[in-house]
């Protein structure tokens, strides 16, 4: 076995793997091997996986084409859920308004004007049933992005399966749950830093014991890289931050090969193509480093960094926007080049509103053009071995290193206290702001082109496009829903529920989602769930800094 | 003497890529500039705004909440006697244009705005105001 060369390890187990039924062929018929590099090179499918986590590809599974939508109330986007699944959407990810976000009801002063309008708005078990009416929670997965209140949108989530009949165990889908990126890039925190952090172990924990088939964590750049950061300050704070979760659940007490599989990874696909290749190319040979040699991961899936792509929000124009179709298809081949797990793709009209119906339709017709017409699915990492994208690759990597390097620094070797001492000392967020101002600076000069923005201005003028309106009707709707759930629901059996979470929250060693999964099933909202806990937590200030 | 400008997140938005950079780029042209951080309400920008005697007030607003909060802004200032211009930067649909200027905000910058139009629209407000 161990004489056996790299291709004819990778042969085995790609013979080993059932495909699709496709024709693997160019458009003029002439055959195609899996994949492509001489017999004693990497292929994918075995460490360090720079070439794919699978050794078929999409050949065997085409990327799940994951479209992110939420606004209004929760019968509004059931309706757009059900639309994109209509369409070929083969995975569903809730967006939630900023009150959601952040843990505040509705009906919260400082919710005033926020209410659906950039996803939406969940407050109770009700909202939760509805959003999901009619779809099949066992066949579909679904991704919530949500960090701040991730325990208590699961166990909305686990409260609502169990009443309709599919046990957690069940349940696929991902958390994104990724706390450290908030503080560092998309702010949208509520807790400190540490009793955030208490959260996501709970979380991890609970999906290790109950949830085998949930992706606890989604450690994403994503975010990051729309604040303003390089592809290489994107990689490397991101797999820092999934370094940081690891040793938080080491600490624990959980091994780590019983919690990375369970880690999912998203990363931003920009408009520089070859850059975001080589950025997923290194961040899989990174990861698996990492894991087998500083964490000592014996289970493969533990190397394997499986991630979510999502097209580069930044980069889409108000100006002329119908070019940002363009842009956004480039953008999501980089990330089927690049070997994506699943793909999210933006909608021409982001830079003006939340998309519209056809715009999204649009948006998903984007990936399956890619999927179904271009066969570049056929061939598994079709880039590997260019001496271009090769390069590329190794000074991802070195640069990530680096910044690896002063990240462990500032933690005095621990990337668990060196993700929240930069936090703290906002070394990330300075990064992020640097990095921001830099380009901003390249594109004032005219040295950095954006169509329709500093050059090739004329069709500014045309006609705009028709957008999706989110109205203070909407606003107005969900307070009733939520008054009518206040109205019905079993007040003492509210206020039970919300202490035993105040005292379990008091007691550092215990898992909380017990007690939220309790809490969601009295109908506690998630106003209520949340404040309990800054109780106890307190809330998280950042220090303004430009 | 140097314009100052207080620049602010109001509502739940996190979004502050936009404000900082602008902050910075204000800066680079000789502005003072004061940042209230996030999570701000009308009332303390308004207040903050009015103690710190600036010039200008920028909102940057990426959450869809700009018709509410923005006039919320203007409301604020006006009810405290202070006539200093408001500015809205963000993604803001071109049909609410004209809802956020009756409301008394003095410039709307979309995605895409250079720095020279938001430096050239601050310096002839201060310019004309009285």
């Amino acid at each position: 076995m161990d004489d056996e060369s790299p291709y004819k390890r990778w042969q085995r187990a790609y013979e080993a793997s059932s495909l699709r039924g496709a024709e693997f062929t160019t458009m003029s018929g002439v055959p195609l091997e899996p994949v492509y590099g001489p017999e004693d090179g990497e292929f994918p499918g075995t460490y360090p996986y720079t070439r794919g986590v699978h050794p078929s590809m999409y050949r065997s599974r085409l990327w799940t084409m994951r479209m992110f939508a939420g606004f209004g109330t929760a019968l509004d986007t059931n309706a757009r859920f059900k639309e994109i699944i209509r369409a070929g959407g083969t995975g569903l990810s809730t967006a939630f308004d900023m009150p959601t976000l952040l843990g505040l009801d509705s009906d919260d002063p400082m919710s005033l004007g926020e209410v659906g309008r950039c996803g939406v708005a969940i407050d109770s078990l009700a909202d939760v049933a509805d959003l999901f009416d009619g779809i099949d929670l066992s066949s579909i997965t679904t991704s919530m992005t949500i960090n701040s209140p991730a325990a208590v949108m699961l166990a909305l989530f686990v409260a609502l399966a169990e009443e309709t009949g599919v046990p957690r165990a069940h349940l696929g889908g991902t958390l994104q749950n990724d706390i450290l990126k908030e503080y560092q890039a998309q702010k949208e925190f509520v807790f400190p830093p540490r009793q955030s952090m208490r959260l996501v172990r709970d979380t991890m924990a609970f999906c290790t014991a109950e949830m085998p088939k949930w992706n606890s964590i989604s450690v994403s750049g994503y975010h990051i890289r729309e604040a303003g950061s390089t592809a290489a300050e994107e990689l490397a704070f991101t797999l820092a931050n999934g370094f940081a979760y690891v040793e938080l659940a080491r600490e624990a007490g959980l091994s780590v090969d019983e919690v990375a599989p369970r880690l999912s990874f998203f990363f931003n696909a920009h408009i520089d193509f070859f850059e975001e290749i080589a950025k997923y190319r290194a961040a899989r040979r990174l990861w698996a480093h990492w894991l087998r040699e500083h964490y000592g991961a014996r289970d493969e899936r533990s190397w394997q960094l499986r991630f979510h792509t999502q097209t580069a929000g930044v980069s889409l124009t108000a100006q002329q926007p119908e070019n940002n179709i363009a842009r956004t298809a480039i953008e999501a081949l980089a990330g089927v080049l690049g070997g994506t797990q699943s793909l999210h793709t933006n909608s021409l009209d982001e830079a003006l509103a939340l998309p519209s119906e056809k715009a999204a339709r649009l948006a998903l017709r984007t990936q399956q053009i890619i999927a179904h017409e271009t066969n570049v699915a056929h061939v598994a990492d079709p880039l590997g071995g260019s001496w271009f994208v090769e390069a590329l690759t190794d000074e991802m990597a070195h640069e990530a290193e680096e910044i690896f390097a002063e990240i462990g620094a500032l933690g005095h070797g621990s990337m668990l206290e060196g993700c929240i001492a930069g936090i703290e000392q906002n070394w990330f967020q300075g990064r992020i702001a640097d990095s921001a101002y830099q380009l901003e600076r390249l594109f004032n000069e005219g040295k950095r082109v954006v169509v329709g923005v500093n050059a090739f201005l004329e069709g500014n003028d045309e006609e705009d496009l028709a957008v999706l309106r989110i109205t203070n009707e909407d606003e107005r709707r969900q307070l009733g829903r939520l008054a009518q759930v206040r109205q019905v629901r079993d007040d003492d059996a509210v206020a039970r529920t919300l202490a035993r979470l105040a005292r379990d929250a008091s007691d550092p060693e215990r898992n909380l989602m017990p007690a939220l999964i309790e809490a969601a099933q009295s109908y506690a909202t998630v106003g209520e769930m949340m404040r309990t806990m800054a109780g106890v937590f307190g809330r998280h200030v950042e220090v303004p800094s430009l | 003497m140097s314009i100052r400008v207080l620049v602010g997140k109001v509502g739940l938005d996190g979004h502050d890529r936009g404000i900082k950079v602008v902050a910075r780029l204000l800066r680079d042209a000789g502005m003072e500039v004061i940042y209230t951080g996030l999570f701000q309400t009308p009332e303390t920008v308004a207040l903050a705004a009015i103690q710190e005697d600036v010039d200008a007030v920028g909102l940057s607003m990426l959450s869809g909440a700009h018709l509410t909060l923005a006039p919320l802004v203007v409301q604020a200032l006006r009810e405290r006697g202070s006539d200093i211009p408001v500015l809205v930067g963000g993604i803001v649909p071109s049909n609410d244009l004209d809802d956020l200027r009756q409301a008394g905000v003095a410039a709307v910058f979309g995605p895409g705005a250079s720095a020279r139009e938001i430096v050239a629209q601050i310096r002839s407000l201060v310019a004309t105001s009285p």
